[in-house]
Formats: structure tokens, sequence, C-alpha cells
């Protein structure tokens, strides 16, 4: 019920949809066409190796859209209203993150074709393909209970969007989505192999069979086992910040 | 009667900010209580305990009989809110905001379709039903935001200043909204800043200011200790301050109020306009011209002047007795 009311949402306010959607597009055609001529990978297309960067890196952004608007209805007092009516005080958050899944999905169905577009293709199967989807899925699902507490504790939905800002886009760039991490320097490239949003990027590049022949393996244990390493992050954070999250939303409450 | 709301003893402090300093309070099954006082007395945050928004620091408090701070879900099960400010999706049409709630109350999707438009009827939203929300104008929001509380028909509702920022018309066409509710026996807590509207709806008035009640009972009772109608003359020429005081406390019921700067000169009075019409008479034989002259109704701020001699919220220029003030709109709650 509240996942559908975020999700009318989308329908009542283009403005957000317009950027859920052309953002993603955007990223794709300039980094296809303006790095893409400049970005030499070894053996590979770079815009190949570059799709599953963008998936990763979007669908991070994606989550906060949990964490600003749970920061708009407890600025409205919305939030005041649910915490009195008798329903599961998880529903909120529960139905909050749900329907950032919803939004992921739209968002990686625009991102995939226009990826076919730009000459994209998946070469691993079927359900390996099926598979990195949903590793995205579930990491920025985790990702959105980060939001989720980031929202219930800060003030207004402009500091959720800066707050969110200054932490993704580091997290973001700082790791294999847009180059290869053998090119960073040392601690910036130790960083980078164990920042969780490198291996969701290795694990779909992998599972879409989009890592260019040749590439040397990776030394580093979290690149190794792309996949087991992302489920590791996405279960600890949602053991960290689901409770924690529940727990801010139970003594929230408006202050006028 | 039996109390349906109850609360002793309850405290709240925010860091330094006392908001509520032992307050007690009852309200019997079917009346309304207004609680009335200014901005910042702690009329919300006694509101946020008793709906299970906020834990006190100590004291305790049943609704509808459970205790808010042991089983708090029961509470809720009896209770509608609607809040200071109205808690509606501006993106979700009138229909789809009730329709939620009563999804949310699990009334299932028939009921809550069917209480939604019976809801909007009542309020006379059908017409905006179907409109997204933040296409509509401030009283329509707080008729939706009260039409929420009601959806599940709970048996006690809690009113937060329901017509604070409504336009004159709105506020009475409010007003008759929440008779008609309390006259189907529901239980009623209702906060206001506005005396007349405490007068016009509730059974027990409690004045409360720093988290502390300072007077109780019923809007009748209150007028005796306020005082009725206010006579407000201004005069033309300071200089005849002291002799009109002389003149005018002859007919007034209570103590004068004067303002040294604008020459106003303001007393209580019963008997309304004869009695008016006889002072007036009078400071014109004793050669007292006048501006303006006029019969006005109790304020919050005459409430408070007389029950604790002092204004509801003191400004800098109000330090002295006989000083005139105003309440300062505008401080947060």
């Amino acid at each position: 019920m509240l996942a559908k009311r975020n999700l009318i949402k989308i329908k009542r306010v283009p403005e957000v949809l317009v950027f859920v959607l052309i953002s993603p597009i955007m990223f794709v055609l300039l980094f296809a066409y303006v790095f893409g001529g400049s970005i030499d990978i070894p053996g590979g297309s770079y815009r190949e190796f570059l799709i599953a960067g963008i998936f990763a890196q979007t669908v991070v952004f994606g989550a906060t859209f949990t964490g600003a608007g749970l920061a708009e209805d407890m600025q409205k007092g919305i939030i005041d209203r649910f915490r009195s009516l008798p329903m599961s005080q998880s529903a909120v958050l529960v139905g909050r993150t749900a329907s950032d899944i919803a939004y992921n999905v739209l968002t990686l169905t625009i991102m995939g074709l226009t990826g076919l577009l730009v000459g994209w293709r998946m070469r691993g199967s079927f359900w390996d393909g099926l598979t990195g989807f949903g590793l995205l899925l579930a990491f920025s699902y985790a990702f959105s209970w980060v939001m989720a507490y980031v929202g219930l504790l800060v003030p207004s939905v402009e500091v959720v969007n800066n707050a969110s800002f200054m932490v993704i886009f580091p997290l973001t760039f700082i790791a294999n989505t847009f180059v290869p991490v053998e090119n960073l320097p040392s601690v910036l490239k130790t960083f980078a192999e164990w920042n969780p949003i490198s291996s969701v990027t290795q694990a779909v590049r992998d599972l879409f069979g989009n890592i260019p022949l040749g590439t040397p393996d990776p030394t580093a244990w979290p690149l190794q086992n792309p996949v087991l390493y992302s489920l590791i992050w996405s279960v600890v954070i949602i053991a960290i910040f689901a409770p924690l999250s529940s727990a801010r939303y139970r003594k929230a409450v408006k202050r006028g | 009667m039996k109390n349906v709301i109850e609360a002793t003893g309850l405290v709240k402090k925010y860091g330094e900010v006392i908001a509520l300093d032992g307050l007690d309070l009852a309200v019997s099954e079917g009346s309304i209580l207004g609680l009335l006082g200014p901005n910042g007395a702690g009329k919300t945050t006694a509101v946020s305990i008793l709906t299970t928004l906020l834990q006190p620091d100590s004291g305790s408090a049943t609704v509808a009989g459970a205790d808010v701070l042991k089983s708090p879900g029961e509470v809720r099960r009896s209770i509608g809110l609607s809040g200071q400010y109205a808690a509606v999706d501006e993106h979700l049409t009138g229909y789809e905001n009730l329709d939620m709630i009563g999804r949310l109350y699990r009334l299932g999707r028939r009921r809550s379709r069917t209480r939604a438009h019976e809801l909007l009827k009542i309020f006379d939203l059908t017409e905006a039903g179907g409109r997204p929300v933040k296409t509509y104008s401030g009283g329509m929001r707080r008729r939706l935001d009260l039409a929420g509380a009601l959806v599940a028909d709970p048996p006690v509702l809690f009113l937060d200043e329901p017509t604070t920022g409504l336009d004159p018309r709105s506020r009475i066409e409010l007003w008759g909204v929440i008779r008609d509710m309390v006259a189907r026996g529901s239980t009623l807590l209702l906060t206001t800043q506005y005396l007349e509207e405490a007068e016009h709806l509730a059974d027990q008035i409690m004045v409360i200011d720093h988290g502390r009640e300072i007077a109780y009972g019923t809007p009748d009772h209150l007028k005796t200790l306020v005082g009725g109608e206010r006579m407000e003359v201004t005069l033309a020429s300071a200089e005849d301050i002291s002799q009109s005081q002389e003149v005018l406390g002859r007919y007034t019921v209570g103590d004068l109020t004067v303002d040294e700067r604008t020459r106003k000169v303001t007393g209580p009075i019963s008997g309304g306009t004869p009695v008016l019409t006889e002072a007036l008479a009078a400071l014109y034989e004793a050669g007292i011209g006048l501006h303006d002259v006029g019969l006005r109704r109790p304020t919050l701020n005459d409430v408070f002047l007389s029950l604790t001699g002092e204004a509801a919220e003191p400004t800098e220029n109000s330090a002295t007795a006989g000083d005139s003030v105003e309440i300062k709109k505008g401080k947060g709650s």
C-alpha cells in the first residue's frame, strides 16, 4: 500500500520520472561518446566495459529517493499520522525501500535499452545476465536502508540530497566503474579494490560477459569473488541499517 | 461519567526547555476538552504523548482504557489524530489519501473505498476528490486531514490547532464539522490558541502555559473569571488618560488596561451596549474627546491578563503593569 503510494508519485510528478530516465541515458551517451574514444581498454570496447559501471552508479543513486522521500514525509508531518495509526511500525520503511526497487527496475530497463543502441551486448548466458541484474537490485536495496537512516536523521530534503551527493559521488568514482583499478594510484587502488561498488560492477561485468579478453585477473580478493563479496556487503548493510532506521523511526516525530 | 482520556503528572523536557511541567488532565466520554494556550505552552507536546508519538520523561496516561506507554498499539486502534499541519500527501488525490489511510487501518479494499467516498461527501470534497491535493486550498487540506482522522471512525479524537492559519469562513465551516463529529459520540481533545474557538466547541476548557494548568472549567466558568466583553476607547488627547480612567472605572467590572502610546483604555464590562452608551455619555459630560470606541470579545491575551496578571507572551515593553501588549505571532510551538 505504501509502496503504491510512492509509485503513484512517479506518475504525478513527471519531473522525477524525467530525472530518473534522462540521467542514465545521458550518462551512457556521455561516457560512450566523450570518453569512449579516448579511454582505451586493452582487448575490448570501452562502451561494453562502461555499462556495468553506469548501472552500478545509477542504482546506488536511486537509493536517494528513499532518503529524500522520508525526509519530506517527516517535514510535512505525514510520518506523525502514520505513527498514530494501528499499523506495523516497519511498514513505512519497508514500503519506501521496496518502491526503490521498482524505480531501479525501470531505470535499468531504460539504461539497458540505451546501452543496446550504442553497441553494448550481453555476451554471457541469459541466466547470468539475470543474476547480474538481481545483484544490482539487491545491493541497491541494501543501500536504500542506509539512505532511509540518513533521511530520518537530517532535517530536510535538501540536506539528504547534498549529503548523499557528497558520499555517493566519490564512492562510485573511486572504483572500477569507469576505469580499470589497475591504473589508479596505490592508496586509491586499495580503496577501489575493497569498495563494494567495485565488486558489484565487477560481478555484473563478469556476468554480462563484458570483461575484455586478455584482462589480467584481479589480485584483490573482493574482485576475485565479486558476487560473494557484494552479497556479504548487502546483507551486512541491511543487518546494520534496518534496525537502526527502525529504532530511529519509532522516535521520529515532527518538531514544529 | 467514565474518563476516556486521563493523564497524570506529565513531564517532558527538551534540553533546558520544559515543555510539560506536571500536567494532569481528564476528558470524560463523549465530551470535548479544549486545551487553550499560546504558542509554546505545551499543547502539541501533550497531544503527541497522548497519541503515542512521544514518550514523556515522567507521568502516565491512558486513552480508551489503554496505557500509552505500555500498550501504544492498543491506543492507536482507538484514536484519530489531525495534527497542526495538514498531514496529507500532496501528490495523491484526496480520494487516494483517504483510501490509503483506510487500507492502513486494515479496513479492506471495499470498505476503504466506500469510507473514502463517504468522507469526501461529508467534508464537501467530492468534486475535488479526484484532483491531486497540491491543487487544494488551505481550508480544503485541513478538511481532508480531518477526514483522514475519521477514516476508522475512532472513538477518541485529537485535533491539534485544527483551524490555525485558516480564513474566518473556513474556520466556521470546520467548527460545524467538528461539532457534528462529536454529536455522534466521539470524545475529543482539541488544542487551540483562540478563546473563541474553545468557547464555541469545548465542554471544558483548560488554559495552560509553560506546560502547567493555569485555569480549568466550563466556558461559562472561565468567562466569569475573565469577564465578558471589553470596552475599548481611544482618547483624542493623552492628557485625559487619568480622568478617563476615573470615569470608565465606574462602568467596568475589572481592572482597566491603559496603553499610553496609543491612548487606548480598555476594560471588561458586563451588560453590553447599554453600559457602553452610558459610559460614553459620562465621558462626553466630562468633556473627554474620543477618536475611536468599540466593544470586543476577550482574546487569549485578556484571559492571561486576568488569570496571571501577565500577557500571554510578554514582549520587552510590557514589563511594567498597565501596558497593553499584543500576542506575538510566529514563534514555533
